[in-house]
């Protein structure tokens, strides 16, 4: 519905920084998760508005109009990440062809756990052993799980937002938690 | 009919990761516990997974009262203003 009288925002690139470093900062390190790179992203992302703020017809706020590029920008940033060449790809856990086609790897095959127990849950030298091992999986793998299960996005949300499909974050989720779960195994619980 | 619902360890703890967030479907949930009558490595690995969750699930409570106050230094927001400066000139 149209509204004869709409609002015709205008930009005013010299209040940006006042205005929307903390903004765009947040939003992009709850993604992200990396502080350089964070505040990489929100430099980046005033620039780029500089260069096309002629492009500005003023149909959203300066804000949801900034927000749009750095969302760009995270996009760019995630392709990236995804296509690097030669980076270190998340370990096989199954047997990718053969009879034994989706079987556990022999060396893979969960092991008990002897020191796993309720009262761990809140063990904060479990939880920074976590976030280093989160820290060794491949970028990728390592921006989808945080994603999903520490900033806890919805699926549909974190898809739109990388631009990938629901069995491609399902298969990245799969390959990252198995992963998370064997650092585990040797370096906390049955270390 | 029982072939359809026979699933590999590597779809079954899929399905599992998948059941870790409450997306797995009836369908899914069926084959799981099919396959799980007749893999022991598979079970333990759910049952692992599930302890896991909740780990995770405490890690991420706990990031995000420490996240909250997570933001840029004045002196890195002066350097972008700099660099801006410079820009928009």
């Amino acid at each position: 519905m149209d509204e004869p009288t709409a609002v015709v925002h205008k930009l005013d690139p010299n209040k940006w920084i006042d205005n929307y470093s903390d903004y765009l900062f947040n939003y992009a390190i709850v993604r992200v998760n990396n502080h350089d790179l964070a505040k990489d992203l929100v430099q980046e992302t005033f620039f780029a508005g500089l260069k096309s703020a002629k492009n500005f017809e003023g149909k959203s706020t300066e804000r949801t109009w900034l927000i749009s590029i750095l969302k760009r920008k995270i996009i760019d940033h995630y392709r990236k990440i995804n296509s690097k060449k030669g980076q270190a790809e998340v370990r096989m856990n199954f047997y990718a062809d053969g009879d034994n086609e989706g079987s556990w790897l022999e060396e893979r095959v969960p092991q008990s756990w002897d020191n796993e127990a309720e009262k761990q849950i809140e063990n904060k030298e479990l939880h920074s052993q976590i976030e280093e091992c989160i820290d060794h999986l491949p970028e990728k793998y390592a921006m989808v799980f945080r994603m999903k299960t520490i900033q806890e996005f919805d699926t549909e949300d974190i898809c739109k937002e990388l631009d990938i499909t629901p069995s491609n974050l399902w298969v990245i989720i799969h390959r990252a938690r198995t992963q998370l779960r064997k650092c585990l195994e040797e370096n906390w619980f049955n270390n | 009919m029982f072939k359809k619902v026979e699933i590999s360890c590597d779809e079954a703890t899929t399905i599992c990761d998948k059941n870790q967030y409450g997306e797995a479907t009836l369908l899914d949930k069926i084959k799981l516990s099919i396959h799980f009558l007749r893999c022991k490595i598979c079970s333990l690995y759910s049952k692992q997974n599930t302890f896991l969750t909740k780990v995770y699930s405490k890690k991420a409570r706990t990031d995000q009262t420490h996240k909250a106050t997570l933001c840029m230094s004045d002196e890195e927001k002066e350097k972008i203003r700099k660099e801006f400066e410079k820009h928009s000139a």
